[in-house]
């Protein structure tokens, strides 16, 4: 066991050593990177560390923090009720419109990509619109009004399936399903954009390559050839569907109201916003920003290790 | 006409027709996802027109309800109304198009430099701390930005930037989603290319500017969107309280929230702050070509 210990630690200092040799040799990486890495710690490794701290504190932003332990954390998953509703609901939003979102906005890039040129252009600001346009998502709620002349109560009732309007936006039933059909409308945003651009510099002659080979329909060369090129693009593209599933908010806000009835349409970040927001318990809100933080840290996790699998 | 000359001429015409259509394409293929993208481009373009009718509408019928799709006699009263409460503001119009412009300026060459620099190394060396950086950058995209504000703040103060155009724009810079758009597409890159160039008497800064970069065009000039719709939005409402150094955006929605006289101005403010991203959108969408590094090498 001795022998075992001082051997580990011989090749930690081993190990060390070298890398110290290798930082030295490439002190030019270090000086490109540096801009970078001080503004980024000073803008966003600090307020997170800092917000990871206020979360062992009690802190209503008047007062200083006060250290409690893991306390936040203990309320949070064993009294607070609410939040197990916004965790279900996230993780049902989540589940639904991440994996969805993600193929089609990886979809609609590759066949915008075979188009001729200008109608692209045209074709990528038409699929990115429901991004560019900021909150115009609201526009929804007169599709789904509750009265009989919202658009989807007026057609139903004129075909005769329904006789009395429903309440789209206000009964927990249809609550849900509404809020991921917009967010699913909206999903075409940020991993959209990066695939579109990906997908011009996958190199033309491997293309050829693949069709001397026996490559026989699109999809076949959308397998072997185009997804394995594709690999940075997807991983950023996961990340950015991770954060935009996990995060949703404004959608069910604006259109189900805050609160919303039964709480039906809350999220974690919803929850995160009352307490950060409305009730100033800073120390509160952080604890479940730093859980959140968590799970899509595992969830990144996973898919990064699917997505490696990829075209084999 | 001599055989020759045929046999040539229906060549040419073979390698025309190859250019044309891509093999490994059916035309019923073609025709059914076309028809399926056409359709699902009529649902997404849906705000835009949407937006674009209610600014041409006339008030009485923006009140109309259910309100109809298109103006039925559009005016552009809407923007001539807009343009005279413009003019009556306490400070002259044209200085917050100008704050807005810098802000949106400088945030985002900034950022394209300094974080394509910063993606460069982490993409094509390997030095010890460069993928452990990395990982940070990643994970703290995913960190909800809501309960960083206070310490963000605390920060800004510190440095003594509150109510600057430094407060939106400095951090702006170190957006982690530039680096990592930018590390993904450098990866790419063979490092054959980096070598080559280095051996004909480049420096790195050389290497930076005038071997990766233009190679890497798409992925800036994705990254220069994401930076202008995000600034340009930015309406800096936390950092800024100085009414001359306000962006326009918040001065836009100043009017907007005026009141139910001003729905029709506020129709046609939704329309001018999406005119901008919009515009630098379709430019460099329109720029993005194939760029084909590496079929210029043989490995």
């Amino acid at each position: 066991m001795k022998e075992y210990v001082r051997k580990y630690f011989l090749l930690r200092r081993h190990n060390f050593q070298v890398a110290v040799k290798k930082a030295k040799r490439s002190k030019m990486c270090y000086a490109f990177l540096a801009p970078y890495a001080i503004l980024f710690t000073l803008f966003y490794i600090l307020p997170v560390v800092t917000s990871i701290f206020f979360s062992f504190t009690y802190y209503n932003i008047l007062e200083s923090p006060r250290f409690i332990g893991l306390q936040n954390y203990i309320s949070l998953l064993l009294e607070d009720d609410i939040f197990l509703i916004g965790v279900k609901n996230t993780f049902m939003i989540a589940v639904i419109t991440g994996p969805l979102g993600y193929i089609a906005s990886f979809l609609f890039a590759w066949l915008i990509n075979e188009l001729p040129r200008w109608i692209r252009t045209i074709a990528v600001v038409v699929f990115y619109a429901p991004s560019i346009a900021g909150n115009v998502f609201v526009i929804f709620s007169i599709f789904f009004r509750g009265d009989a002349y919202g658009y989807v109560n007026a057609l139903l009732m004129d075909m005769g399936i329904i006789d009395a309007p429903i309440l789209w936006l206000v009964n927990p039933t249809y609550m849900l399903p509404i809020c991921m059909v917009v967010i699913l409308w909206m999903s075409l945003g940020t991993g959209f954009l990066s695939f579109v651009a990906g997908l011009q510099g996958v190199d033309r002659s491997q293309y050829e390559a693949g069709y001397m080979d026996g490559v026989k329909n699109r999809w076949q060369e959308l397998w072997y050839i185009t997804l394995p090129n594709m690999k940075p693009m997807l991983m950023f593209g996961a990340v950015m569907a991770i954060t935009q599933a996990f995060g949703v908010c404004d959608v069910t806000m604006a259109l189900c109201g805050y609160p919303s009835t039964d709480y039906a349409a809350r999220t974690v970040v919803t929850h995160l916003f009352d307490y950060g927001s409305s009730r100033f318990e800073m120390g509160y809100a952080s604890a479940i920003a730093t859980m959140l933080f968590l799970v899509m840290i595992l969830c990144n996790k996973a898919i990064q290790s699917l997505l490696r699998r990829v075209g084999t | 006409m001599s055989k020759e000359k045929k046999e040539t001429m229906v060549k040419r015409h073979n390698v025309i027709l190859l250019k044309k259509r891509q093999p490994n394409r059916s035309r019923i293929g073609d025709f059914l996802l076309y028809l399926f993208l056409l359709l699902v481009a009529v649902i997404m373009v849906f705000p835009l027109v949407f937006a674009i009718s209610s600014a041409l509408k006339p008030l009485d019928e923006l009140f109309k309800f259910p309100p109809k799709l298109f103006a039925q006699n559009p005016t552009l009263d809407n923007f001539q109304d807009l343009f005279v409460t413009m003019g009556k503001s306490w400070v002259p119009f044209s200085r917050y198009i100008f704050n807005t412009v810098f802000i949106t300026v400088a945030g985002t060459a900034g950022h394209l430099i300094i974080s394509s620099m910063g993606a460069f190394v982490l993409a094509k060396y390997d030095f010890p701390g460069g993928k452990a950086f990395f990982g940070i950058v990643v994970v703290a995209l995913m960190f909800n930005g809501y309960v960083t504000a206070i310490p963000n703040y605390l920060i800004i103060n510190a440095l003594g930037w509150v109510d600057t155009y430094w407060a939106i724009i400095i951090p702006a810079f170190a957006a982690p989603i530039g680096l990592f758009l930018m590390k993904q597409f450098m990866e790419g890159l063979p490092m054959s290319l980096v070598e080559a160039a280095k051996i004909d008497g480049a420096n790195e800064w050389k290497v930076f500017f005038s071997i990766v970069m233009p190679n890497v065009k798409p992925a800036w000039l994705t990254l220069i969107i994401f930076s202008v719709q995000s600034l340009w939005n930015n309406r800096a409402a936390t950092f800024i309280y100085s009414e001359e150094r306000k962006t326009l955006v918040y001065a836009l929605q100043q009017i907007q929230s005026g009141g139910i006289a001003r729905t029709g101005q506020a129709a046609a403010v939704a329309v001018i702050v999406m005119l901008v991203p919009i515009a630098t959108f379709i430019l460099s969408e329109s720029q993005i070509l194939e760029t084909m590094a590496s079929s210029g090498l043989k490995d």
